[in-house]
């Protein structure tokens, strides 16, 4: 592969994940109390997969990572203050709702809207990258509702892995049922693939990367489109919290095997 | 799903604890996303590796362990050590480091003090060559103190400060040192090789230090005065680490009380040297240098204790709320399971005086930083400007200087004005262009706020993390509690001994705060309060104005009084009365910079659309914070000024028996007896805000568990 690839890597910020989320009724809907107060990270799932983007686009000379992300202007210039520091990027960003209460398919429109307006982008080198899931809110089916409306009909969801071998074939991991994977092969881009976990570390901060993506993240939080997501559509009858998950124990000192039976048993009930 | 209607409650309540948005905002870095970058850099190192080497018992040990070393990469991997150098040698943040250097410090003392000397160490290590060295000196070490790039070889080096010695002491008169550099051999046009004798003690990052910046004087009528040498781990002779110090604090940092014997080209000598006569002439004595250093480097262990404060305040919160939770009897739903201790009063008021002292000091230390962050460019253009005029460094520069003191004060008094006229506005002007007042203004300012954030913020500091751990309880003693409270208050203790103790810090106070021009300074900053309380009457301005007037009133009455026998008062070695003066001082001055760190929430934090939801009750709160604190500060400084003021009159004063002639025995001090009422009747209100911000500290919203381990 001589050309590189061109991945773009949907995602946005959610709320710290060890803050306390308290759902409540704003005036245009159902909320987080106090969401924009709180610190916030770049949804993990999301995370995943801009850190394999990075990945892929190092192992492969030629390739470029944009990550567009839809979430509140000066949220998205405080996330992207740790984000940009990880690894190199550019940012393409939307100024909209990242709250979990947001209908996909609006916030679909919206990212695929933004992805055919990057002007430097080829389509025919396209890897559309995002989380298979959200820390915000399960739908997990926005990289699937962009990848349709950019044509995109190589869709890999829950993937773990990916290689490219020297005649550009895509290899992918997707996770299924029964703790299996399925392996699938693609002969090139374009194509989706929705993240798991993967299986890269979290890359360390380094402020020398961060300061060299900061040259175009600015201008584009500068430039970034505000959208209204129409109130209609989606109603939410009733939003709690799963209460009894939220219990937060601290222990020190638990062998490994120990936590596992507890935790083992607690699901067996 | 509740409705959210806090909005509509009144007096707005802080939502949340203050995030890195409020703290750009009162910091003065929201423009700065390189400041931005090293601040979660630092953080994400601080509360991922280093506490989990606290977590772990990294701290259990004198030894510098593998734990601890590995430290160190995680700092070079993060930029944090390369932050502080220049990019011409490597770095990547350009201009002045003071603010940015109390930034890392910050982050690193939430957690841990030590893990944030050991960064700070190297940067020590290199502050010699940084302000005094030749070009030569400054390009070897520090690009050699930067890590790697990927596929570099080359090893980083690393360095250590070598003042402090006198064993079995600890500690050093900066005027007296018993290491020594002699000539070696010096033959005929060939550069003299010296021989060094140095035995430290307390020294940091002994234990990874390639090489050492150490201060010796001569023992050699070849050799003039003074210096400071670099030593290297190679040198030909003895380069003994020596043993670890068995501190009891900051044990994540290597403390050894090595002892060096080494040969090195009189090229070491910091900052270069002239030969004359047969005699080697440093062209910076060790005292010059450290000046230097120690000018710029003491607002970040100040910055340190501040840092812990406020990093005890979340974990307090959690504590007192969860306290009787799990509890015999103790039902979800009731107020003891819901807010636990916090329906007590005493636990909100306590931990509300930790948190002001804390936001306090750090608006002290951050302005101080700042400040120090204009003074090197300022300090060269005064430099260019006197060697112009054929004057350089020493007597006829201090000379020079002095004859200028009159306009810089003239500079600060227009400078306060509010409608200065024309003829006013071209003077300072003309003032304001002149780099030689600009330094003596500067120079007049630095000189109060750095001893003054030293000595208060780490003093008051270690008192008030006392008071958080004892919050705790029991478990404030344990190397369970969360936020390391216990470990963090001990560590203050040395943040208090580090680069000058507090005495240190009064002697240098009691001078520079005498100065007419901090004066004059001074008094515009009352006036400033003044006008800033008739603007927000709420935050307890005017109650530090009155005090501030009655500290100002008692200075000069001391400067002038004798005691009982007949002796002056306000002397060089009355430190009984000089140094409470200082200690006074201090109180003031911390609470004047949280002042204006509020006034710019309060400004700029509703552009913030990240502030928006909260931001009136973040002011509500932040507002009543200031007031409380400015009542303490009050208090204190009143307290000091009273019993100087009245404590060094005769026993036998017949107003102690007679009070009905109270007024006609004091009339002398009149003026203090009215001050001090007027400060006793501006602190109207300062309890109805505390009992406010006790109202929002129970509401305030806290994570679910603290974002590091224990």
């Amino acid at each position: 592969m001589s050309t590189g690839f061109h991945v773009v890597v949907l995602g946005s910020l959610v709320p710290d994940l060890l803050q306390t989320l308290e759902p409540v009724q704003g005036p245009s809907g159902p909320a987080l109390k106090n969401e924009l107060m709180l610190p916030a990270v770049l949804d993990p799932w999301a995370a995943h997969a801009l850190f394999e983007a990075a990945h892929v686009a190092a192992a492969t000379p030629g390739s470029k990572v944009w990550l567009v992300s839809l979430g509140p202007k000066a949220k998205l210039q405080q996330l992207m203050m740790s984000i940009a520091q990880k690894v190199p990027f550019e940012l393409v960003a939307v100024d909209g709702s990242a709250s979990g209460f947001t209908d996909p398919v609006d916030v679909a429109e919206a990212l695929a809207g933004a992805i055919e307006k990057i002007p430097s982008l080829d389509r025919s080198r396209l890897l559309l990258f995002g989380g298979c899931a959200s820390a915000s809110r399960d739908a997990g089916v926005t990289v699937q509702l962009v990848g349709e409306r950019l044509g995109i009909t190589d869709q890999f969801l829950a993937a773990d892995e990916l290689t490219v071998s020297a005649e550009g074939v895509l290899t992918v991991l997707e996770r299924v049922e029964g703790g299996r994977y399925l392996v699938s092969e693609v002969a090139g881009p374009p194509c989706a693939i929705a993240w798991a976990t993967g299986n890269l570390p979290e890359p360390p901060n380094n402020p020398q990367v961060g300061m060299m993506n900061m040259r175009t993240i600015m201008p584009a939080l500068q430039k970034a489109p505000a959208i209204q997501f129409a109130s209609q559509g989606t109603v939410f009858q009733s939003v709690e919290l799963p209460k009894q998950e939220r219990r937060t124990r601290i222990v020190r000192d638990v062998p490994l095997d120990e936590m596992a039976r507890e935790i083992a048993d607690w699901i067996k009930g | 799903m509740v409705k959210d209607d806090s909005s509509k409650q009144l007096p707005a309540r802080l939502r949340t604890l203050p995030g890195d948005d409020v703290r750009q905002i009162m910091w003065r870095f929201a423009d700065r996303f390189d400041y931005q970058m090293v601040v979660q850099s630092a953080r994400a190192v601080a509360r991922g590796p280093v506490a989990r080497a606290v977590a772990k018992g990294a701290r259990n040990s004198h030894e510098w362990t593998e734990d601890k070393a590995a430290l160190l990469h995680e700092f070079d991997a993060a930029g944090i050590t390369s932050a502080a150098v220049d990019p011409e040698y490597g770095g990547y943040i350009e201009g002045p480091k003071n603010f940015v250097l109390g930034l890392l410090a910050y982050e690193l003392a939430w957690v841990d003090a030590g893990a944030g000397t050991s960064s700070m160490a190297n940067t020590l290590a290199l502050a010699p060559i940084h302000e005094r060295g030749t070009p030569e000196q400054k390009q070897t070490y520090m690009s050699r103190s930067v890590p790697p790039l990927p596929g570099d070889s080359r090893k980083i080096w690393r360095g250590a400060f070598a003042l402090t010695e006198s064993i079995p002491y600890v500690g050093v008169d900066t005027g007296v040192l018993s290491g020594r550099v002699r000539v070696a051999e010096w033959n005929d046009s060939e550069e003299p090789l010296l021989h060094v004798d140095k035995r430290g003690r307390f020294i940091t990052n002994m234990g990874s230090a390639n090489f050492v910046t150490a201060a010796v004087d001569s023992g050699d009528p070849r050799i003039k005065g003074s210096c400071m040498v670099i030593l290297e781990e190679t040198d030909p002779g003895t380069f003994d680490r020596g043993i670890p110090t068995r501190k009891l604090a900051h044990q994540l940092s290597s403390t050894r009380d090595p002892i060096f014997s080494l040969q090195v080209p009189a090229s070491r000598i910091i900052g270069g040297y002239t030969v004359k006569d047969g005699v080697i002439i440093p062209n910076y004595s060790h005292a010059d240098v450290i000046e230097a250093v120690f000018t710029r480097t003491r607002a970040t262990p100040a910055i340190m204790t501040s840092a812990k404060l406020l990093s005890a305040v979340e974990p307090v919160i959690r504590y007192h709320r969860r306290r009787f939770r799990g509890a015999a009897g103790i039902n979800e739903g009731t107020p003891r399971f819901d807010m636990g201790l916090q329906q007590k009063e005493d636990a909100l008021h306590r931990l509300l005086d930790v948190w002001a002292a804390g936001e306090a000091g750090a608006s002290l230390g951050f302005e101080t930083a700042r400040l120090l962050d204009t003074y090197d460019a300022i300090e060269k253009a005064k430099a260019a400007v006197l060697a112009q005029q054929g004057i350089a460094g020493g007597r006829a520069e201090l000379k020079a200087l002095r004859a200028r003191e009159k306009d810089a004060t003239e500079y600060v008094a227009l400078a306060a004005r509010r409608t200065p006229s024309p003829e006013e506005s071209a003077r300072l002007a003309m003032l304001d262009a002149d780099p030689v007042v600009k330094f003596i203004v500067t120079e007049s300012l630095s000189s109060v706020l750095i001893p003054a954030a030293k000595l208060w913020n780490t003093g008051h500091g270690v008192n008030m993390m006392r008071e958080a751990v004892s919050m705790m309880g029991g478990y404030g003693i344990t190397e369970d509690c969360p936020g390391f409270l216990g470990l963090k208050w001990i560590d203050g203790q040395l943040e208090a001994t580090y680069e000058g103790p507090e005495v240190v810090q009064r002697r240098q106070l009691s001078v520079t705060m005498s100065r007419p021009i901090f004066l004059r300074q001074f008094q515009a900053w009352i006036a400033h309060l003044n006008a800033i309380s008739r603007e927000h009457p709420a935050m307890g301005a005017g109650t530090l104005a009155s005090a501030m007037e009655l500290w100002f009133w008692s200075r000069e009455y001391l400067s002038t009084a004798k005691d009982a026998y007949g002796r002056d008062l306000y002397s060089n070695q009355r430190h009984g009365v000089t140094y409470p003066l200082a200690d006074a001082l201090a109180w003031l001055v911390a609470t004047y910079h949280l002042v204006l760190d509020v006034l710019e929430l309060k400004r700029k934090g509703p552009e913030n659309p990240a502030l928006a939801e909260g931001i009136e009750g973040l002011v509500s709160f932040y507002t009543d914070l200031t007031h409380i604190h400015a009542a303490t500060a009050a208090g204190e400084a009143t307290r000091i000024c009273a019993e100087l003021v009245f404590g060094y009159r005769a026993e036998s004063d017949p107003a102690l028996e007679v009070l009905a002639s109270t007024v006609d025995v004091f009339k002398d001090v009149a003026p203090f007896n009215a001050l001090r009422t007027k400060v006793d009747a501006s602190l109207a209100g300062s309890k109805l805000a505390k009992d406010r911000a006790a109202e929002s500290l129970s509401h305030v919203m806290i994570p679910e568990v603290l974002d590091y381990p224990v």
